[in-house]
Protein backbone atom coordinates (compact mmCIF):
# COMPACT_ATOMS: atom_id res chain seq x y z
CA UNK A 1 0.00 0.00 0.00
CA UNK A 2 0.85 3.66 -0.27
CA UNK A 3 1.02 5.45 3.10
CA UNK A 4 0.64 9.22 3.36
CA UNK A 5 1.62 11.14 6.49
CA UNK A 6 -1.23 13.61 7.04
CA UNK A 7 -0.50 16.90 8.78
CA UNK A 8 -3.47 18.56 10.48
CA UNK A 9 -4.47 21.51 12.64
CA UNK A 10 -6.34 19.43 15.24
CA UNK A 11 -9.52 19.38 13.17
CA UNK A 12 -8.75 19.02 9.51
CA UNK A 13 -5.96 17.79 7.29
CA UNK A 14 -3.87 20.60 5.82
CA UNK A 15 -4.51 21.42 2.17
CA UNK A 16 -0.93 20.40 1.34
CA UNK A 17 -1.56 16.96 2.87
CA UNK A 18 -4.73 16.59 0.80
CA UNK A 19 -2.54 17.32 -2.24
CA UNK A 20 -0.15 14.57 -1.07
CA UNK A 21 -3.14 12.20 -0.81
CA UNK A 22 -4.08 13.00 -4.43
CA UNK A 23 -0.48 12.33 -5.47
CA UNK A 24 -0.43 9.12 -3.40
CA UNK A 25 -3.63 7.93 -4.99
CA UNK A 26 -2.00 8.24 -8.41
CA UNK A 27 1.02 6.22 -7.29
CA UNK A 28 -1.28 3.66 -5.66
CA UNK A 29 -3.27 3.21 -8.88
CA UNK A 30 -0.04 2.65 -10.84
CA UNK A 31 1.04 0.00 -8.32
CA UNK A 32 -2.47 -1.45 -7.82
CA UNK A 33 -2.07 -0.66 -4.15
CA UNK A 34 -4.63 0.95 -1.81
CA UNK A 35 -4.17 4.38 -0.24
CA UNK A 36 -3.59 4.51 3.51
CA UNK A 37 -3.07 7.53 5.74
CA UNK A 38 -1.17 8.00 9.00
CA UNK A 39 -2.56 10.56 11.46
CA UNK A 40 -0.93 11.32 14.80
CA UNK A 41 -2.02 13.05 18.02
CA UNK A 42 -5.02 13.37 20.34
CA UNK A 43 -7.34 14.55 17.56
CA UNK A 44 -6.27 11.92 15.02
CA UNK A 45 -9.66 10.18 15.04
CA UNK A 46 -11.73 13.19 14.05
CA UNK A 47 -9.21 14.18 11.36
CA UNK A 48 -9.23 10.63 9.99
CA UNK A 49 -13.00 10.59 9.63
CA UNK A 50 -12.88 13.18 6.87
CA UNK A 51 -10.34 11.40 4.67
CA UNK A 52 -12.54 8.86 2.87
CA UNK A 53 -13.54 11.62 0.46
CA UNK A 54 -9.90 11.85 -0.58
CA UNK A 55 -9.63 8.18 -1.44
CA UNK A 56 -8.20 6.88 1.82
CA UNK A 57 -9.18 3.25 2.46
CA UNK A 58 -7.42 2.74 5.79
CA UNK A 59 -6.53 5.48 8.28
CA UNK A 60 -3.88 4.48 10.81
CA UNK A 61 -4.30 6.62 13.90
CA UNK A 62 -1.82 6.99 16.76
CA UNK A 63 -3.85 8.74 19.45
CA UNK A 64 -1.06 9.89 21.76
CA UNK A 65 -0.96 13.31 23.40
CA UNK A 66 2.85 13.33 23.36
CA UNK A 67 2.62 13.65 19.60
CA UNK A 68 0.46 16.82 19.70
CA UNK A 69 3.37 19.24 20.04
CA UNK A 70 6.07 19.41 17.40
CA UNK A 71 8.17 16.30 18.09
CA UNK A 72 9.75 15.32 14.78
CA UNK A 73 11.59 12.21 16.03
CA UNK A 74 8.46 11.05 17.83
CA UNK A 75 6.46 11.56 14.64
CA UNK A 76 9.05 9.70 12.56
CA UNK A 77 9.07 6.85 15.08
CA UNK A 78 5.27 6.55 14.99
CA UNK A 79 5.29 6.70 11.19
CA UNK A 80 7.99 4.00 11.03
CA UNK A 81 5.89 1.71 13.25
CA UNK A 82 2.76 2.30 11.17
CA UNK A 83 4.67 1.75 7.91
CA UNK A 84 6.13 -1.48 9.26
CA UNK A 85 2.84 -2.82 10.66
CA UNK A 86 1.01 -2.12 7.41
CA UNK A 87 3.73 -3.21 4.99
CA UNK A 88 3.90 0.12 3.14
CA UNK A 89 5.69 0.04 -0.24
CA UNK A 90 5.72 3.82 -0.52
CA UNK A 91 5.60 6.37 2.31
CA UNK A 92 5.07 10.02 1.47
CA UNK A 93 4.27 13.41 2.97
CA UNK A 94 3.81 16.89 1.64
CA UNK A 95 7.04 18.81 1.05
CA UNK A 96 6.22 21.29 3.81
CA UNK A 97 8.86 22.04 6.41
CA UNK A 98 7.32 19.46 8.75
CA UNK A 99 6.75 16.92 5.97
CA UNK A 100 10.32 17.13 4.68
CA UNK A 101 11.66 16.94 8.21
CA UNK A 102 9.64 13.88 9.20
CA UNK A 103 10.39 11.97 6.00
CA UNK A 104 14.10 12.85 6.36
CA UNK A 105 14.02 11.47 9.89
CA UNK A 106 12.18 8.37 8.69
CA UNK A 107 14.82 7.90 5.99
CA UNK A 108 17.60 8.24 8.56
CA UNK A 109 15.87 5.78 10.91
CA UNK A 110 15.28 3.15 8.21
CA UNK A 111 18.51 3.93 6.30
CA UNK A 112 16.52 4.39 3.12
CA UNK A 113 16.85 7.14 0.50
CA UNK A 114 14.30 9.97 0.44
CA UNK A 115 13.39 12.18 -2.51
CA UNK A 116 12.15 15.62 -1.44
CA UNK A 117 9.71 17.85 -3.32
CA UNK A 118 8.61 15.52 -6.11
CA UNK A 119 6.18 16.75 -8.73
CA UNK A 120 5.76 13.43 -10.53
CA UNK A 121 6.38 9.76 -9.84
CA UNK A 122 6.67 6.86 -12.24
CA UNK A 123 6.12 3.79 -10.08
CA UNK A 124 8.02 1.37 -12.31
CA UNK A 125 11.24 -0.56 -11.83
CA UNK A 126 13.28 1.44 -11.07
CA UNK A 127 10.99 3.89 -9.30
CA UNK A 128 11.58 7.25 -10.99
CA UNK A 129 10.66 10.68 -9.68
CA UNK A 130 10.74 14.18 -11.09
CA UNK A 131 11.72 16.51 -8.27
CA UNK A 132 12.44 20.18 -7.69
CA UNK A 133 15.97 21.51 -7.38
CA UNK A 134 16.99 25.11 -6.75
CA UNK A 135 13.58 25.76 -5.18
CA UNK A 136 11.90 24.69 -8.42
CA UNK A 137 14.12 26.62 -10.86
CA UNK A 138 15.33 23.24 -12.13
CA UNK A 139 13.77 19.80 -12.25
CA UNK A 140 15.66 16.58 -11.69
CA UNK A 141 14.69 13.17 -12.96
CA UNK A 142 16.07 10.65 -10.47
CA UNK A 143 15.75 6.95 -9.74
CA UNK A 144 15.21 5.96 -6.13
CA UNK A 145 16.20 2.54 -4.84
CA UNK A 146 14.41 2.16 -1.54
CA UNK A 147 12.21 -0.19 0.43
CA UNK A 148 9.92 1.43 1.25
CA UNK A 149 10.20 4.27 -1.26
CA UNK A 150 10.22 7.56 0.67
CA UNK A 151 9.30 10.87 -0.92
CA UNK A 152 7.67 14.22 -0.32
CA UNK A 153 5.33 15.97 -2.73
CA UNK A 154 6.14 19.57 -3.65
CA UNK A 155 3.35 21.80 -2.31
CA UNK A 156 0.92 22.82 -5.08
CA UNK A 157 2.44 20.36 -7.58
CA UNK A 158 -0.96 18.66 -7.73
CA UNK A 159 -4.46 19.74 -6.72
CA UNK A 160 -6.30 18.14 -3.84
CA UNK A 161 -9.19 16.17 -5.27
CA UNK A 162 -12.17 14.35 -3.83
CA UNK A 163 -13.03 10.94 -5.26
CA UNK A 164 -16.45 10.53 -6.92
CA UNK A 165 -17.55 7.47 -4.92
CA UNK A 166 -15.54 7.05 -1.71
CA UNK A 167 -15.04 3.55 -0.31
CA UNK A 168 -15.89 2.98 3.32
CA UNK A 169 -13.04 4.01 5.58
CA UNK A 170 -11.42 1.64 8.04
CA UNK A 171 -9.87 3.42 11.02
CA UNK A 172 -7.06 1.32 12.48
CA UNK A 173 -5.69 2.44 15.87
CA UNK A 174 -1.97 1.85 16.31
CA UNK A 175 -0.64 1.76 19.84
CA UNK A 176 2.77 3.17 18.93
CA UNK A 177 5.65 2.94 21.42
CA UNK A 178 7.46 6.27 21.79
CA UNK A 179 10.85 6.27 23.57
CA UNK A 180 12.06 9.20 25.67
CA UNK A 181 14.94 9.40 23.21
CA UNK A 182 12.42 10.25 20.49
CA UNK A 183 11.09 13.15 22.55
CA UNK A 184 14.48 14.82 23.07
CA UNK A 185 13.64 17.26 20.31
CA UNK A 186 10.23 18.59 21.23
CA UNK A 187 8.96 22.13 21.12
CA UNK A 188 8.94 23.56 24.65
CA UNK A 189 7.25 26.87 23.87
CA UNK A 190 5.39 28.51 21.03
CA UNK A 191 5.78 32.27 21.14
CA UNK A 192 3.13 34.21 19.23
CA UNK A 193 4.40 37.03 17.06
CA UNK A 194 2.66 40.38 17.13
CA UNK A 195 1.12 40.92 13.70
CA UNK A 196 1.35 44.64 12.99
CA UNK A 197 0.78 44.79 9.26
CA UNK A 198 -0.46 42.82 6.29
CA UNK A 199 1.78 39.81 5.83
CA UNK A 200 3.66 39.23 2.60
CA UNK A 201 1.99 35.87 2.11
CA UNK A 202 -1.55 37.31 2.44
CA UNK A 203 -1.15 40.66 0.66
CA UNK A 204 -3.15 41.31 -2.49
CA UNK A 205 -0.45 43.64 -3.77
CA UNK A 206 3.24 43.32 -2.95
CA UNK A 207 5.71 46.09 -3.71
CA UNK A 208 9.25 44.67 -3.83
CA UNK A 209 12.58 46.47 -3.99
CA UNK A 210 16.04 45.32 -5.00
CA UNK A 211 19.49 46.69 -5.71
CA UNK A 212 18.02 49.57 -7.70
CA UNK A 213 16.40 51.00 -4.57
CA UNK A 214 19.92 52.01 -3.53
CA UNK A 215 19.59 51.92 0.27
CA UNK A 216 17.20 51.71 3.23
CA UNK A 217 15.84 55.23 2.66
CA UNK A 218 14.80 54.38 -0.87
CA UNK A 219 12.20 51.96 0.52
CA UNK A 220 10.11 54.85 1.91
CA UNK A 221 8.60 55.49 -1.49
CA UNK A 222 7.76 51.77 -1.81
CA UNK A 223 6.16 51.78 1.65
CA UNK A 224 4.09 54.81 0.71
CA UNK A 225 2.75 53.08 -2.40
CA UNK A 226 2.10 49.83 -0.52
CA UNK A 227 0.28 51.78 2.19
CA UNK A 228 -1.95 53.48 -0.38
CA UNK A 229 -3.06 50.21 -1.97
CA UNK A 230 -3.22 48.15 1.23
CA UNK A 231 -0.24 46.06 0.20
CA UNK A 232 2.97 44.81 1.78
CA UNK A 233 6.61 45.64 1.07
CA UNK A 234 9.08 42.90 0.21
CA UNK A 235 12.59 42.86 -1.17
CA UNK A 236 15.21 40.78 -2.96
CA UNK A 237 18.17 39.08 -1.31
CA UNK A 238 20.46 41.97 -2.23
CA UNK A 239 18.46 44.24 0.08
CA UNK A 240 18.60 41.88 3.07
CA UNK A 241 22.28 40.98 2.59
CA UNK A 242 23.13 44.70 2.57
CA UNK A 243 21.13 45.17 5.78
CA UNK A 244 18.65 47.55 4.10
CA UNK A 245 15.66 45.44 5.09
CA UNK A 246 15.03 42.70 7.70
CA UNK A 247 15.30 39.14 6.42
CA UNK A 248 11.60 38.42 7.01
CA UNK A 249 10.87 40.83 4.13
CA UNK A 250 12.87 38.75 1.66
CA UNK A 251 11.09 37.16 -1.30
CA UNK A 252 13.01 34.22 -2.74
CA UNK A 253 14.38 30.71 -2.42
CA UNK A 254 15.70 31.43 1.09
CA UNK A 255 12.88 33.82 2.04
CA UNK A 256 9.13 34.09 1.51
CA UNK A 257 6.99 32.67 -1.28
CA UNK A 258 4.33 35.19 -2.26
CA UNK A 259 1.09 34.81 -4.24
CA UNK A 260 -0.48 38.28 -4.63
CA UNK A 261 -2.81 39.44 -7.37
CA UNK A 262 -0.12 41.91 -8.42
CA UNK A 263 3.59 42.00 -7.66
CA UNK A 264 5.32 45.31 -8.37
CA UNK A 265 9.06 44.56 -8.63
CA UNK A 266 11.12 47.75 -8.39
CA UNK A 267 14.78 47.74 -9.33
CA UNK A 268 15.02 43.95 -9.06
CA UNK A 269 17.17 42.09 -11.62
CA UNK A 270 15.07 38.91 -11.52
CA UNK A 271 17.64 36.26 -10.56
CA UNK A 272 16.29 32.73 -10.23
CA UNK A 273 16.76 32.89 -6.43
CA UNK A 274 14.20 35.72 -6.38
CA UNK A 275 11.81 34.29 -8.98
CA UNK A 276 11.37 31.12 -6.88
CA UNK A 277 9.63 33.33 -4.33
CA UNK A 278 7.75 35.50 -6.82
CA UNK A 279 6.39 33.03 -9.32
CA UNK A 280 3.14 32.51 -7.37
CA UNK A 281 2.12 36.09 -8.24
CA UNK A 282 -0.85 36.25 -10.63
CA UNK A 283 0.61 39.26 -12.44
CA UNK A 284 3.99 40.96 -12.28
CA UNK A 285 4.78 44.59 -13.03
CA UNK A 286 8.50 45.33 -13.35
CA UNK A 287 9.83 48.84 -12.88
CA UNK A 288 13.38 48.85 -14.14
CA UNK A 289 15.84 51.09 -15.96
CA UNK A 290 17.09 48.06 -17.92
CA UNK A 291 14.72 46.85 -20.61
CA UNK A 292 16.79 43.65 -20.90
CA UNK A 293 16.67 42.71 -17.20
CA UNK A 294 15.45 39.12 -16.61
CA UNK A 295 12.77 40.60 -14.34
CA UNK A 296 11.29 42.51 -17.29
CA UNK A 297 11.38 39.40 -19.49
CA UNK A 298 9.46 37.43 -16.84
CA UNK A 299 6.92 40.19 -16.09
CA UNK A 300 3.45 40.74 -17.54
CA UNK A 301 3.86 44.52 -17.53
CA UNK A 302 6.85 46.81 -17.33
CA UNK A 303 7.63 50.46 -16.88
CA UNK A 304 11.07 51.34 -18.15
CA UNK A 305 12.51 54.05 -15.96
CA UNK A 306 14.04 55.07 -12.65
CA UNK A 307 11.97 53.71 -9.78
CA UNK A 308 12.87 56.80 -7.71
CA UNK A 309 10.80 58.86 -10.14
CA UNK A 310 8.24 56.26 -11.23
CA UNK A 311 7.10 54.99 -7.80
CA UNK A 312 6.28 58.44 -6.32
CA UNK A 313 4.49 59.30 -9.58
CA UNK A 314 2.32 56.18 -9.19
CA UNK A 315 1.49 57.12 -5.58
CA UNK A 316 0.58 60.61 -6.74
CA UNK A 317 -1.60 59.23 -9.53
CA UNK A 318 -3.37 56.88 -7.08
CA UNK A 319 -4.16 59.84 -4.84
CA UNK A 320 -5.37 61.87 -7.82
CA UNK A 321 -7.58 58.97 -8.96
CA UNK A 322 -9.19 58.95 -5.53
CA UNK A 323 -9.84 62.65 -5.82
CA UNK A 324 -7.46 63.52 -3.02
CA UNK B 1 33.63 24.42 22.73
CA UNK B 2 34.33 23.16 19.21
CA UNK B 3 31.98 23.89 16.34
CA UNK B 4 31.80 22.22 12.95
CA UNK B 5 30.10 23.90 9.99
CA UNK B 6 29.37 22.09 6.73
CA UNK B 7 29.10 23.86 3.36
CA UNK B 8 28.58 22.83 -0.27
CA UNK B 9 30.06 24.43 -3.38
CA UNK B 10 27.31 25.40 -5.84
CA UNK B 11 27.28 27.57 -8.96
CA UNK B 12 26.15 31.19 -8.44
CA UNK B 13 23.23 31.12 -10.85
CA UNK B 14 21.86 34.35 -12.23
CA UNK B 15 18.74 35.00 -14.23
CA UNK B 16 18.77 32.05 -16.58
CA UNK B 17 20.07 28.55 -15.86
CA UNK B 18 21.74 26.70 -18.76
CA UNK B 19 22.51 22.98 -18.69
CA UNK B 20 25.49 20.99 -19.94
CA UNK B 21 25.05 19.01 -23.15
CA UNK B 22 24.33 15.73 -21.34
CA UNK B 23 21.71 17.51 -19.22
CA UNK B 24 23.18 16.23 -15.98
CA UNK B 25 24.62 19.46 -14.57
CA UNK B 26 24.40 23.23 -14.76
CA UNK B 27 26.70 24.69 -17.39
CA UNK B 28 28.95 26.73 -15.10
CA UNK B 29 31.44 27.89 -17.77
CA UNK B 30 30.48 31.50 -17.19
CA UNK B 31 29.45 31.24 -13.55
CA UNK B 32 31.23 31.79 -10.27
CA UNK B 33 30.76 29.50 -7.30
CA UNK B 34 29.39 30.06 -3.84
CA UNK B 35 27.57 28.28 -1.01
CA UNK B 36 23.89 28.56 -0.13
CA UNK B 37 22.71 31.66 1.79
CA UNK B 38 21.71 29.36 4.66
CA UNK B 39 25.28 28.05 4.80
CA UNK B 40 26.77 31.56 4.73
CA UNK B 41 24.75 32.19 7.86
CA UNK B 42 25.85 28.88 9.40
CA UNK B 43 29.49 29.92 8.90
CA UNK B 44 28.80 33.32 10.49
CA UNK B 45 27.03 31.64 13.41
CA UNK B 46 30.03 29.33 13.97
CA UNK B 47 32.42 32.29 13.97
CA UNK B 48 30.24 34.18 16.47
CA UNK B 49 29.90 31.14 18.77
CA UNK B 50 33.67 30.75 18.96
CA UNK B 51 34.13 34.49 19.51
CA UNK B 52 31.66 34.29 22.42
CA UNK B 53 32.58 30.96 23.99
CA UNK B 54 36.13 30.17 22.79
CA UNK B 55 37.21 26.90 21.21
CA UNK B 56 37.90 25.82 17.67
CA UNK B 57 35.77 26.14 14.55
CA UNK B 58 36.15 23.80 11.59
CA UNK B 59 34.61 24.04 8.12
CA UNK B 60 33.96 20.80 6.24
CA UNK B 61 32.97 20.25 2.65
CA UNK B 62 32.41 17.30 0.34
CA UNK B 63 32.84 18.10 -3.32
CA UNK B 64 35.27 18.48 -6.22
CA UNK B 65 38.83 19.62 -5.38
CA UNK B 66 37.84 23.15 -6.42
CA UNK B 67 35.65 23.25 -3.28
CA UNK B 68 38.81 24.40 -1.51
CA UNK B 69 37.71 27.87 -2.69
CA UNK B 70 34.60 27.68 -0.49
CA UNK B 71 36.66 26.31 2.42
CA UNK B 72 39.09 29.25 2.11
CA UNK B 73 36.13 31.67 1.93
CA UNK B 74 34.94 30.37 5.31
CA UNK B 75 38.48 30.51 6.72
CA UNK B 76 38.68 34.16 5.60
CA UNK B 77 35.61 34.90 7.72
CA UNK B 78 37.27 33.53 10.85
CA UNK B 79 36.83 29.74 10.83
CA UNK B 80 39.98 28.09 12.23
CA UNK B 81 40.68 25.22 9.86
CA UNK B 82 39.19 23.19 7.05
CA UNK B 83 38.43 19.62 6.06
CA UNK B 84 37.99 18.87 2.35
CA UNK B 85 36.64 15.49 1.26
CA UNK B 86 37.55 15.70 -2.40
CA UNK B 87 35.38 13.77 -4.84
CA UNK B 88 35.90 13.28 -8.58
CA UNK B 89 33.09 15.78 -9.14
CA UNK B 90 30.30 13.20 -9.42
CA UNK B 91 27.32 14.06 -7.27
CA UNK B 92 26.87 12.21 -3.97
CA UNK B 93 23.32 11.51 -2.84
CA UNK B 94 22.20 12.59 0.64
CA UNK B 95 22.91 9.21 2.26
CA UNK B 96 26.45 9.04 0.85
CA UNK B 97 27.06 12.67 1.77
CA UNK B 98 25.93 12.08 5.35
CA UNK B 99 28.05 8.92 5.60
CA UNK B 100 31.16 10.84 4.48
CA UNK B 101 30.53 13.64 6.96
CA UNK B 102 29.98 11.13 9.78
CA UNK B 103 33.27 9.36 8.94
CA UNK B 104 35.12 12.68 8.89
CA UNK B 105 33.57 13.77 12.21
CA UNK B 106 34.52 10.49 13.86
CA UNK B 107 38.12 10.96 12.63
CA UNK B 108 38.48 14.31 14.43
CA UNK B 109 40.51 14.28 17.64
CA UNK B 110 38.42 16.71 19.69
CA UNK B 111 34.64 16.25 19.77
CA UNK B 112 32.29 18.97 18.48
CA UNK B 113 29.70 20.53 20.76
CA UNK B 114 27.74 21.79 17.76
CA UNK B 115 27.53 20.65 14.15
CA UNK B 116 26.00 23.39 12.01
CA UNK B 117 24.50 23.01 8.54
CA UNK B 118 22.36 25.04 6.17
CA UNK B 119 18.69 24.03 6.28
CA UNK B 120 18.96 22.66 2.74
CA UNK B 121 21.53 22.89 -0.03
CA UNK B 122 20.89 25.55 -2.67
CA UNK B 123 21.13 23.11 -5.56
CA UNK B 124 19.90 19.61 -4.64
CA UNK B 125 17.54 20.74 -1.86
CA UNK B 126 17.35 17.30 -0.24
CA UNK B 127 16.37 18.56 3.24
CA UNK B 128 17.98 15.60 5.01
CA UNK B 129 21.78 15.54 5.40
CA UNK B 130 21.84 17.16 8.89
CA UNK B 131 19.13 14.79 10.12
CA UNK B 132 21.00 11.75 8.79
CA UNK B 133 24.31 12.86 10.33
CA UNK B 134 22.61 13.42 13.69
CA UNK B 135 20.95 10.01 13.61
CA UNK B 136 24.22 8.22 12.80
CA UNK B 137 26.04 10.04 15.61
CA UNK B 138 23.15 9.58 18.09
CA UNK B 139 22.76 13.35 18.52
CA UNK B 140 19.61 15.48 18.79
CA UNK B 141 18.90 17.63 15.74
CA UNK B 142 16.86 20.80 15.29
CA UNK B 143 16.35 22.04 11.74
CA UNK B 144 15.43 25.48 10.41
CA UNK B 145 16.99 27.56 13.22
CA UNK B 146 16.42 31.32 13.06
CA UNK B 147 18.01 31.91 16.50
CA UNK B 148 20.58 29.89 18.41
CA UNK B 149 21.95 30.43 21.87
CA UNK B 150 24.31 28.23 23.85
CA UNK B 151 23.36 28.19 27.54
CA UNK B 152 25.76 26.03 29.52
CA UNK B 153 25.51 22.48 28.23
CA UNK B 154 22.40 23.13 26.14
CA UNK B 155 21.41 24.92 22.95
CA UNK B 156 18.20 26.96 22.81
CA UNK B 157 16.94 27.11 19.25
CA UNK B 158 14.09 29.13 17.82
CA UNK B 159 12.51 28.61 14.48
CA UNK B 160 9.66 30.27 12.65
CA UNK B 161 6.23 28.68 12.68
CA UNK B 162 2.84 29.84 11.49
CA UNK B 163 2.17 33.02 13.46
CA UNK B 164 5.13 32.79 15.81
CA UNK B 165 8.25 31.07 17.06
CA UNK B 166 8.82 27.50 18.17
CA UNK B 167 11.44 27.14 20.85
CA UNK B 168 13.49 24.00 21.48
CA UNK B 169 16.12 23.18 24.05
CA UNK B 170 18.52 20.33 23.32
CA UNK B 171 21.53 19.06 25.24
CA UNK B 172 24.93 19.47 23.61
CA UNK B 173 26.43 17.97 21.57
CA UNK B 174 23.77 18.62 18.95
CA UNK B 175 23.19 19.13 15.25
CA UNK B 176 21.47 22.35 14.17
CA UNK B 177 20.58 23.41 10.64
CA UNK B 178 20.10 27.13 10.18
CA UNK B 179 18.22 29.39 7.82
CA UNK B 180 19.22 32.66 6.30
CA UNK B 181 18.16 35.52 8.58
CA UNK B 182 19.60 33.98 11.78
CA UNK B 183 22.31 36.63 11.44
CA UNK B 184 23.73 39.06 8.92
CA UNK B 185 27.02 37.55 7.70
CA UNK B 186 30.10 39.75 7.73
CA UNK B 187 32.23 40.40 4.66
CA UNK B 188 35.75 39.02 4.60
CA UNK B 189 38.49 41.51 5.48
CA UNK B 190 41.77 41.76 3.58
CA UNK B 191 43.78 40.48 6.59
CA UNK B 192 41.19 37.70 6.89
CA UNK B 193 41.80 36.70 3.27
CA UNK B 194 45.57 36.69 3.80
CA UNK B 195 45.32 34.60 6.97
CA UNK B 196 42.98 32.14 5.25
CA UNK B 197 45.71 31.20 2.77
CA UNK B 198 47.87 29.88 5.61
CA UNK B 199 45.21 28.09 7.65
CA UNK B 200 45.39 24.27 7.54
CA UNK B 201 43.03 22.28 5.30
CA UNK B 202 43.02 18.50 5.82
CA UNK B 203 42.19 16.42 2.80
CA UNK B 204 40.28 13.17 3.01
CA UNK B 205 39.36 10.67 0.33
CA UNK B 206 35.74 9.60 0.17
CA UNK B 207 34.82 5.92 0.25
CA UNK B 208 33.26 4.39 -2.87
CA UNK B 209 29.51 4.45 -2.34
CA UNK B 210 26.58 3.84 -4.67
CA UNK B 211 23.91 6.51 -4.88
CA UNK B 212 20.48 5.15 -4.03
CA UNK B 213 18.91 8.42 -5.14
CA UNK B 214 20.50 8.73 -8.57
CA UNK B 215 20.24 11.83 -10.74
CA UNK B 216 19.44 10.87 -14.33
CA UNK B 217 18.96 14.22 -16.00
CA UNK B 218 17.98 17.79 -15.33
CA UNK B 219 15.47 19.93 -17.12
CA UNK B 220 14.60 23.59 -17.07
CA UNK B 221 10.89 23.91 -16.27
CA UNK B 222 8.66 26.05 -18.44
CA UNK B 223 8.83 29.64 -17.31
CA UNK B 224 5.84 31.88 -16.74
CA UNK B 225 3.84 31.65 -19.93
CA UNK B 226 3.48 35.36 -20.61
CA UNK B 227 4.40 38.23 -22.88
CA UNK B 228 5.56 41.47 -21.36
CA UNK B 229 3.58 44.61 -22.16
CA UNK B 230 5.59 47.81 -21.82
CA UNK B 231 3.26 50.35 -20.19
CA UNK B 232 5.57 53.26 -20.88
CA UNK B 233 8.75 55.03 -19.87
CA UNK B 234 9.37 57.01 -16.71
CA UNK B 235 6.77 58.77 -14.52
CA UNK B 236 4.49 59.32 -17.52
CA UNK B 237 3.49 55.67 -17.27
CA UNK B 238 1.88 56.24 -13.83
CA UNK B 239 -1.74 56.51 -15.10
CA UNK B 240 -1.38 53.13 -16.85
CA UNK B 241 -0.19 51.62 -13.56
CA UNK B 242 -3.21 53.10 -11.78
CA UNK B 243 -5.44 51.35 -14.35
CA UNK B 244 -3.66 48.10 -13.50
CA UNK B 245 -4.17 48.68 -9.77
CA UNK B 246 -7.83 49.41 -10.48
CA UNK B 247 -8.18 46.08 -12.30
CA UNK B 248 -6.87 44.36 -9.15
CA UNK B 249 -9.48 46.24 -7.12
CA UNK B 250 -7.20 48.24 -4.85
CA UNK B 251 -7.88 51.70 -6.33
Amino acid sequence: MVLVFVEHDGERALETSLQALAFGRGVGEALSEPLHAAILGSEALSVAGRLAAHGVVVAHVAVDGRLDDVAPDGWASALAQIADASGARVVMASGTEAGNEVLARLGARLDQPMAANCIRADAGDPFVVLRQRWGGSLLEEASIDGSPILLTVAPHAVQAEEVPSPASLEVRPNDVAIDDEDLRVRVREVVARESDSISLSDAKVVVGGGRGVGGPDGFRALEELAGLVGGAVGCSRVATSAGWRPHHDQIGQTGNRIAPELYIACGISGASQHMVGARGAKRILAINTDRDAPMVAQADFAVIGDLHLVVPAISEAVRAARGG
Amino acid sequence: MNVLVCVKRVPATGGRIALTEDGRAIDAKFLGFTVSPHEECAVEEAVRLIEAHGGESVVLTLGPPESEEQVRDALALGIGRGVLIATDGAECDPQSTAAEIVAAVRAQEAPFALLLFGNESADAGGFQVPVRVARALGLPCVVGAKALEVQGAAAVVRREAAGGWEEFEVALPAVVSVKEGINLPRYPSVPGRLKAKKKPVDRRDPAARANRLQLRRLQVPQGRDQQVTILGEGPDAAPKVVELLRSVGVV
